[in-house]
């Protein structure tokens, strides 16, 4: 027996087919409110995960700055391809 | 060709967004909010622990008019500590080695510790401005004096934290590189230019948890002079 179908605002991530996920965005909410509260969101997730538990070790911070240096090195991802070429620096 | 050295000390733009914004916003998630259970998490154990001992430390010498400054001195001094820390981590960005921001901090609240003497108590704010005992002719001078060293004190609390940071992130990265030019033609002086830049490294997190403890120790001298 099937489900009925769920609209596509509605259903969690994981359940959207790949080829929907265009759909998917554009039902998001991308107004500063909006994103302002998915940080929020995704801030209490990790954090009640992770740190806010009986016996956090340093895990929880050091994915914290692990995912901090990678997105350093994103942003300058360019000057450090220009180093990378250059004769001398 | 330009060298390249200062480029670290400049905030690149990805997506429209500089990497300065997201070096400042760190702090925040790092520092959680207490709650109002009994027993929190680990972390905010350890840093309630720590500003709770810093507060009684900081505020030992000043009266109890300059205890509102109690809450404002913690967070700065929170502030600069995590903000130069994280900046000795790989590719990331130290805000604080922008003069603009450490002026931003030291101006203001030294203008608001020497207009709070002035309002309270003028005759003991302008008596600082000579010390005890002078000789009689020297008076003059020494008021000139006393008055640009009062002055000059925002201009050096700014500078001496920008300076001392944006120097050992300098000297980190001439000796990181000449230890990794080195390494293919003389693999011992490259070895000792390591043994040399480890022991910088440890010197480099000293200096960026003292800087911002004599930053906030300095201001709260200010403020116990005036109170």
């Amino acid at each position: 027996m099937a489900d009925k179908p769920v609209p596509i605002a509605q259903r969690r991530l994981m359940d959207v087919k790949l080829g929907e996920l265009p759909n998917w965005a554009a039902t998001r909410d991308f107004t500063p409110n909006g994103i302002l509260s998915a940080v929020r969101r995704g801030h209490d997730r990790f954090y009640n995960k992770y740190i806010n538990v009986k016996r956090g070790g340093i895990g929880g911070v050091a994915m914290l700055l692990t995912g901090y240096v990678v997105l350093s090195y994103i942003w300058e991802y360019d000057h450090i391809k220009h180093d990378r070429w250059r004769k001398y620096h | 060709m330009i060298l390249s050295f200062f480029d670290q000390f400049m905030s690149p733009t990805h997506l429209g967004i500089p990497l300065i914004a997201l070096a400042l916003s760190l702090p925040w998630v790092l520092i959680p909010t207490p709650t109002n259970r009994w027993l929190n998490n680990r972390l905010l154990t350890l840093q309630g622990w720590f500003i709770n001992r810093f507060t009684q430390q900081l505020m030992l010498p000043i009266n109890l008019g300059g205890h509102k400054w109690a809450v404002l001195l913690t967070a700065l001094m929170l502030l600069l500590i995590t903000l130069n820390l994280l900046g000795l981590l790989p590719y990331t960005f130290t805000p604080t080695t922008q003069l603009s921001l450490n002026m931003g901090f030291a101006v203001p609240l030294w203008l608001a510790t020497v207009i709070i003497g002035m309002r309270n108590q003028p005759t003991a704010a302008l008596g600082h401005l000579l010390p005890e005992g002078t000789p009689v002719p020297l008076i003059p001078v020494l008021i000139v004096i006393e008055t640009i060293s009062l002055f000059i004190r925002p201009l050096a609390l700014g500078v001496r934290l920008t300076a001392n940071l944006t120097a050992g992130h300098l000297l980190i990265q001439l000796i990181a590189t000449a230890a990794f030019v080195l390494l293919p033609m003389m693999p011992t002086v490259a070895i000792l230019t390591s043994t040399v830049l480890f022991l910088l490294t440890l010197l480099e997190v000293a200096v960026a948890m003292i800087q911002a403890y004599v930053f906030v120790l300095l201001l709260s001298l200010y403020l116990q002079e005036n109170v």
